[in-house]
């Protein structure tokens, strides 16, 4: 394989992973904040079980 | 590059390439007709829910595109308007299509399932089924109504973004499932109609080889008799208003005028204006569905005015 095919191949290889790298930044930080939304939107839970807790609740009234 | 280049081991795809896999003209219709089946909805999802409802859903829309191409390449190969796609020019493997395609299917539903509910994720993964199993393998090549079923396919995404919203399937979900049901067919004919399209060399029946010109043009008017029933019914639901009901109304009645035309037309008089009505119709059949969608989005966003004692 020449040289100039070579650099075409990684060029195009590159290009590539770059966009599949920046695909999954942005899937990462969609699930951070998904996360984020379901936590704030159950409640008073505790972390390890997600139960609510009605202790919980009294506290934050 | 030639083809010889393209298919040599040497070629590796590009993220373009596994892009177009995922039909992106396509997803961008599924994109915007879930948003209104998001939006219209009467329960709300937190932005970040509703973003990632959005995303998945589109996805999901890709994943089908990439399983059908999978599947059709062959078919693909020997029609001009589709012999460019990845699979037939050689830049993308079929096994690499399939793989992407499954693996993004399964992604999108589970993903959707957590980002939303479940019944929201099933309804995805029975469009991914049907488009791909139902109607790519099975129906696309045994029948002429094939459009029909293809349409069926395309209709799903606002009643998976209603779905998404509310947790359940509902008579204005259908109802937006039946607007672009009833109007795919009409759409795709009169395309069929007005181009040379070389389904017969891929062994596709298309209707208007297996029924014949006349009769496309007859089953064109049928389908919007029946399609403009549902637009200008679906304006006293929920999902009406008067925004709705005046731009059903108007669209309607152009869509249906140019429909009674192209019904009394022959192919002698088509071809004598370089099929003008067969165009226009089509043209505005993309407006249309547009138009009636945008103005679902207008009426749930503005909200219900005091018409009518409210009825509207």
């Amino acid at each position: 394989m020449s040289f100039v095919k070579q650099s075409q191949m990684h060029a195009r290889r590159q290009s590539r992973n770059t966009a599949v790298a920046l695909c999954l930044v942005g899937l990462m930080i969609l699930t951070v904040a998904l996360s984020l939304v379901k936590l704030r939107s159950a409640g008073p839970t505790e972390g390890f079980d997600h139960v609510v807790r009605p202790a919980l609740e009294d506290q934050g009234s | 590059m030639t083809d010889v280049s393209l298919n040599s081991p040497e070629y590796d795809a590009t993220f373009g390439d596994y892009w177009a896999l995922l039909k992106p003209r396509v997803m961008t219709l599924v994109v915007f007709t879930a948003f209104v089946g998001l939006l219209a909805a009467p329960s709300t999802l937190h932005p970040v829910e509703a973003f990632a409802a959005l995303l998945f859903i589109a996805i999901g829309g890709g994943a089908s595109g990439a399983l059908n191409m999978w599947w059709e390449s062959d078919l693909d190969a020997m029609m001009k308007r589709t012999m460019k796609r990845p699979i037939p020019s050689g830049r993308v493997t079929r096994d690499a299509a399939v793989s992407l395609g499954v693996a993004l299917a399964g992604f999108s539903v589970v993903m959707l399932g957590l980002a939303t509910n479940w019944m929201a994720a099933l309804w995805l993964a029975f469009t991914i089924f049907f488009y791909v199993v139902i109607y790519t393998m099975w129906l696309k090549r045994r029948t002429p109504q094939n459009i029909v079923i293809g349409g069926a396919a395309g209709a799903f995404p606002p009643l998976i973004g209603w779905v998404a919203a509310t947790g359940a399937v509902s008579i204005e979900a259908v109802l937006m499932f039946a607007l672009i049901f009833l109007w795919t067919p009409p759409h795709f004919w009169a395309l069929a109609l007005f181009t040379r399209m070389d389904y017969d060399n891929a062994k596709v029946p298309m209707l208007t080889v297996t029924h014949g010109r006349p009769s496309t043009r007859k089953h064109i008017l049928i389908y919007t008799i029946i399609l403009s029933a549902f637009a200008i019914g679906a304006a006293f639901t929920g999902l009406g208003g008067i925004v709705y009901l005046i731009t059903a109304i108007i669209c309607t009645v152009i869509f249906m005028r140019d429909a009674i035309r192209i019904s009394r037309r022959n192919e002698d008089i088509a071809e004598a204006d370089g099929y003008a009505v067969e165009k226009s119709f089509f043209k505005f059949s993309l407006l249309y569905l547009a138009l009636l969608f945008t103005a679902i989005l207008v009426g749930s966003l503005i909200g219900p005015l005091e018409i009518f004692g409210g009825w509207l």
